[in-house]
């Protein structure tokens, strides 16, 4: 059976029907839909579990923290991480890139460099240039080269010992380029520069193992993998991870307080302060189970035959022009139509119930590597088939001269 | 749904606009000029005025960005010629949707705006 024919009825929403037609969701890398179960699972929690976590000694909270922890324990087997002090929670990628980027940031000195790269979201690059204000270090960049890939020449040449941090995207938000992860990190590691991760649009997609890809930290998003908002996780390696000092404080993320000191908590909960979005991650593990029972082989598989269906229909349209690699590439495909503002076709494929994004995609040097204020693009997850694609296809083609 | 049936996405006066905007292009004796962008899309409007002592005598736009946008700076650049400066910052979203005639959802409301915001800084 086809990947969609078996989860499409698991998710209520695409039962919805906008402007008259059925919902067709082609927006999943901005946040995918959620499936039944990851609903359920948080309405059950909240209904019969919850309390806060850690300090509460009654039967609630003993279970909420179970329950929480569990969440960790099956995120670390997801992405293959050697172990459970390694993965913190947070409230987002964005978020776990800023904690690392805060903490990473303290240790910067005059003349230091933090290596990032022409493709990367903004949440992988604001937080670095918080980093090195103010502190004497600057940021370099990787340039992109082909059809969008990056030069990875430019990374030796980019790569120095002034070099502390080296912080790229697993997969473009916006070209689908899958960058050599193992490679790159090895190639941080021998200048010795920490390698940093924005995995959001890879972990959804992807078949994951942090041993092997060897990366110093590694963020990505619940919402996007089927799971709630408002929860991410933040991979770091142990070694790493212990060496850090926490940038944020509050509750949670120590050991001891005076008034004018604290000590640390041990890992993970060191860079946890606060009351963690519980619920959330009880959702994370549905999500979890959900794709892990479909096998994240069989999810890549069918998400990249749509991606590829998808550049191939688009591109032989007149006047369409397709973004990014063309076959290796992960499940989002970007493309301009003459004549046609990218927000105008987002709005005409809406009439026709088609949701897709348009915009910069928060990848703005992104685009003026392209050469355009944004770009439209459509994103797969495991509901989507190919006759969606086709809709899509059919639908741009119909768009006519101008709107 | 062929081209031939499918109702059209904006109004006829956007629609023009769009293909055939009026009031876009450099005013090279411009003797104010703004320019921002929609964070939301990273769309970019300038908006040029020629200003003959109180008065309006001519403005133009340039800039990237989407049809509703285009057409609200294009319309915007026709309504302020001749008026005062006063007058000119006066204009609003309203005004600009009359003449378009077109309801814009909310999603959409920065797209008619931002040429107007971009004018009030060009005329402050």
């Amino acid at each position: 059976m086809r990947l969609d024919e078996q989860t499409r009825r698991d998710f209520p929403i695409l039962q919805r029907i906008v402007n008259g037609r059925p919902l067709v969701y082609l927006d999943s890398a901005a946040s995918s839909q959620k499936p039944r179960t990851v609903i359920e699972a948080m309405t059950r929690y909240y209904e019969t579990s919850h309390a806060n976590v850690h300090r509460s000694i009654h039967t609630l909270g003993e279970e909420a923290t179970e329950l929480y922890e569990l969440a960790r324990d099956r995120v670390q087997r997801f992405i293959g991480a050697p172990a459970r002090e390694e993965i913190v929670f947070t409230r987002g990628t964005t978020d776990a890139l800023s904690i690392v980027a805060e903490a990473v940031g303290r240790t910067l000195k005059p003349g230091d460099e933090v290596l990032v790269t022409d493709l990367e979201h903004h949440s992988n690059l604001v937080p670095w240039q918080a980093a090195v204000r103010d502190r004497g270090a600057r940021i370099r960049s990787v340039p992109l080269t082909g059809e969008g890939v990056l030069d990875l020449a430019a990374v030796d040449r980019l790569l120095t010992e002034r070099t502390r941090v080296f912080a790229f995207a697993h997969v473009s938000n916006v070209l689908g380029t899958i960058n050599p992860v193992a490679d790159l990190a090895g190639r941080a590691r021998r200048v010795g520069a920490l390698s940093v991760v924005d995995g959001a649009q890879a972990v959804p997609h992807l078949s994951l193992d942090m041993s092997a890809l060897g990366c110093d930290f590694y963020a990505f998003s619940a919402h996007k993998m089927l799971g709630p908002t408002g929860l991410g996780v933040l991979y770091g390696r142990r070694a790493v991870l212990e060496a850090l000092e926490p940038a944020r404080g509050g509750s949670e993320m120590i050991k001891e307080v005076w008034v004018d000191r604290a000590t640390w908590n041990d890992l993970p909960w060191r860079f946890e302060p606060g009351t963690p979005p519980i619920a959330e991650a009880v959702g994370l593990t549905a999500a979890i189970e959900y794709l892990e029972k479909l096998g994240m082989d069989r999810v890549r598989e069918h998400e990249q035959a749509l991606a590829i269906q998808t550049v191939e229909l688009l591109a032989a349209i007149p006047g369409v022009h397709v973004y990014g690699p063309r076959r290796e590439r992960a499940a989002v495909v970007s493309f301009a139509v003459d004549g046609w503002h990218p927000h105008d076709v987002a709005a005409a494929l809406d009439v026709e119930a088609i949701a897709v994004r348009a915009g910069h995609h928060c990848a703005q040097p992104l685009m003026r590597w392209c050469g355009v204020v944004g770009t439209t693009r459509a994103s797969f997850s495991v509901y989507n088939s190919s006759e969606e694609v086709a809709l899509l296809a059919h639908a741009v083609a119909a768009l006519g001269a101008a709107p | 749904m062929s081209s031939a049936t499918r109702p059209a996405l904006y109004s006829e006066a956007i629609r023009d606009r769009w293909r055939r905007p009026r009031y876009r292009g450099e005013l090279p004796d411009a003797t104010a000029t703004a320019e921002d962008v929609n964070p939301l899309c990273g769309d970019r409007v300038r908006m040029q005025v020629r200003l003959d002592g109180d008065r309006v005598a001519a403005a133009r736009f340039a800039g990237d960005s989407c049809a509703i946008c285009t057409a609200s700076a294009d319309v915007l650049a026709e309504l302020v010629e001749g008026r005062s400066r006063a007058d000119a910052t006066r204009l609003g979203a309203t005004d600009v949707l009359g003449v378009l005639q077109a309801d814009v959802r909310p999603t959409r409301m920065r797209c008619v705006t931002l040429p107007i915001s971009v004018l009030g800084r060009a005329l402050a």
